[in-house]
C-alpha cells in the first residue's frame, strides 16, 4: 500500500512537471476523424501538439508544405511550433476530407 | 446467364463463400459460387490481393502478417497457379521502410510469375511515396502508373492517392488522365480492358472519400469497349456496380474490414467478434475460361 501510495505521488509530481513544461503547449485530438478544435487561434511561438486518438492513422500535413507529419498511429503525437504569423490550412493526407486551420498572430 | 438472372444473382453478393463473375457477350455477370459453382472452373489468370496493411496491430486484428500468410497459403495451395498478381494498394499501414520490407518479404512467398502493385494513401504518408517507389516504382518509370498486355487483356494501373483535391475524393491529375487517353486510344473496342487502382474509380460514398474526382473522365474513356472491369481496393469490402461494359468492383482487404459507407463516424478499422474475421478476409481470383470467359472469384479465409 504504501509503495502504491510512493507511486501514486511520484507520477502526480512527474505530471505536474510535464504539465509546467508544456504550459506553452497547445493540443489537437485527432477522434472520430475529426481534428479539435478545428479553427485555433495562437500566438507565434506556441507549439500545437496534435495527438491520435483513433485506431485509424491520421496526418497533419499543412496545404502550403510547410509542416507534415508522419503516419500518426493511435495515440500518437506530432508538435510543430509556429513561429510567424499567417492562417494555416491543413488537411489529413490519408483522409483529406480532414481540415482544420491555424491562425498564428 | 440473361440479364435477370444475373441482376438476381447480383443481389447475392457479399454472402456465401465466394463470389463468381463471368464475363459473357462483353459484361461480368455474377453468381454466388455457394449456390452455382461451376463445372468448368478455368485457369487462373490473375490475382488480386489488396489493402495488406502490414503494421497494423490493433484489435480489428492484431496478427495481419498471420492473415496475409494464410491468404498467402490458400492461393499457393491452388490447383494451378495464376499468371501474376494484382496488389490494389495499402500494401502497409504507415508507410515505414520496415512495414514494405515485412510485407515484400511475406509476398514474395506468392507462387505467381509477377506482382503489379499500385499505392494506397497508406503507403504514401510521406508525400512523394518515397519507401514505396524504391520498391515498385519500377514498372512505371516511377510515375506509378502504367499499362501492359497479357493473354489478350490490356491492364492498366493507376494512382488516384497522390492528388487529393480538397473535395477528399481520389484524383488521376491533368498528367495521368492525359496518360490514360493515349494508352487507350487507338486499341480495339474488343479487346478486354482490366483497371486497377487503390481507390473506387467510381463514386461509392462521397462523404467518406470513396470516389474518384475524374470519374466520370475515365469511365468516358472506357465506355466503348466491350469489356471493361475496374478493379479497387481500400474500402476492405466487396461493393460492385455494372454500368454498361463497365464492371466495378472493390477487393476484400487481408488485414481488417470496414464499416459499410456511412455507418460510423468514419471509415477506420471495424472490429468483429474474432470467429467472424477470416470470413470478411480475402482475395479474388480472375479465372479464364474456354470462349473467352474470364470470371472474377472472390475468397474468403473462412
Amino acid at each position: 500500500m504504501n509503495s502504491k501510495l510512493f507511486a501514486f505521488v511520484l507520477l502526480t509530481i512527474s505530471a505536474a512537471g510535464l504539465h509546467s513544461a508544456a504550459a506553452s503547449d497547445v493540443s489537437v485530438i485527432i477522434k472520430n476523424f475529426d481534428y479539435s478544435p478545428m479553427d485555433l487561434n495562437i500566438a507565434a511561438g506556441t507549439t500545437v501538439v496534435w495527438k491520435n486518438l483513433d485506431g485509424e492513422p491520421h496526418t497533419i500535413a499543412s496545404t502550403d508544405g510547410m509542416f507534415r507529419s508522419p503516419a500518426l498511429d493511435q495515440n500518437d503525437s506530432y508538435s510543430f511550433t509556429f513561429n510567424r504569423p499567417g492562417v494555416f490550412k491543413y488537411i489529413c493526407s490519408i483522409h483529406p476530407k480532414m481540415k482544420a486551420t491555424i491562425t498564428v498572430k | 446467364m440473361t440479364d435477370t438472372s444475373r441482376r438476381d444473382a447480383l443481389k447475392c453478393l457479399g454472402v456465401g463463400a465466394g463470389t463468381l463473375f463471368t464475363l459473357s457477350g462483353g459484361v461480368f455477370s455474377a453468381f454466388d459460387m455457394a449456390e452455382a459453382a461451376p463445372a468448368d472452373m478455368g485457369t487462373p489468370l490473375f490475382l488480386q490481393i489488396s489493402d495488406t496493411h502490414i503494421g497494423f496491430n490493433k484489435e480489428a486484428n492484431p496478427d495481419v502478417m498471420g492473415t496475409l500468410n494464410r491468404t498467402i497459403d490458400a492461393v499457393n495451395a491452388m490447383p494451378h497457379a495464376p499468371a501474376f498478381a494484382l496488389h490494389t494498394g495499402d500494401v502497409t499501414h504507415l508507410s515505414k521502410a520496415s512495414e514494405f520490407d515485412t510485407a515484400s518479404q511475406l509476398l514474395s512467398r506468392l507462387k505467381v510469375g509477377e506482382l503489379h502493385v499500385v499505392p494506397g494513401e497508406h503507403d504514401v504518408t510521406d508525400g512523394p511515396g518515397a519507401e514505396f517507389f524504391a520498391r515498385f516504382g519500377k514498372a512505371s518509370n516511377n510515375r506509378g502508373y502504367y499499362s501492359f498486355d497479357s493473354q489478350g487483356v490490356h491492364f492498366v494501373a493507376l494512382v488516384n492517392v497522390m492528388n487529393f483535391k480538397a473535395n477528399g475524393l481520389g484524383a488521376l491529375g491533368e498528367d495521368q488522365l492525359g496518360w490514360l487517353k493515349d494508352d487507350l486510344s487507338g486499341r480495339s473496342a474488343s479487346q478486354p480492358i482490366v483497371v486497377f487502382a487503390h481507390m473506387p474509380l467510381w463514386t461509392i460514398y462521397e462523404p467518406w472519400g470513396w470516389g474518384t474526382g475524374e470519374g466520370e473522365q475515365i469511365a468516358a474513356l472506357l465506355r466503348r469497349f466491350g469489356s471493361v472491369t475496374v478493379l479497387n481496393g481500400h474500402i476492405h469490402q466487396i461493393v460492385q456496380k455494372v454500368e454498361g461494359n463497365i464492371l466495378f468492383h472493390t477487393a476484400r482487404s487481408t488485414a481488417f474490414p470496414q464499416p459499410q459507407a456511412g455507418d460510423g463516424p468514419g471509415p477506420g478499422p471495424l472490429v468483429v467478434p474474432p470467429a467472424q474475421l477470416p470470413g470478411m478476409l480475402g482475395v479474388t481470383m480472375a479465372v479464364a475460361g474456354s470462349k473467352r470467359r474470364l470470371s472474377l472469384n472472390d475468397t474468403t479465409l473462412a
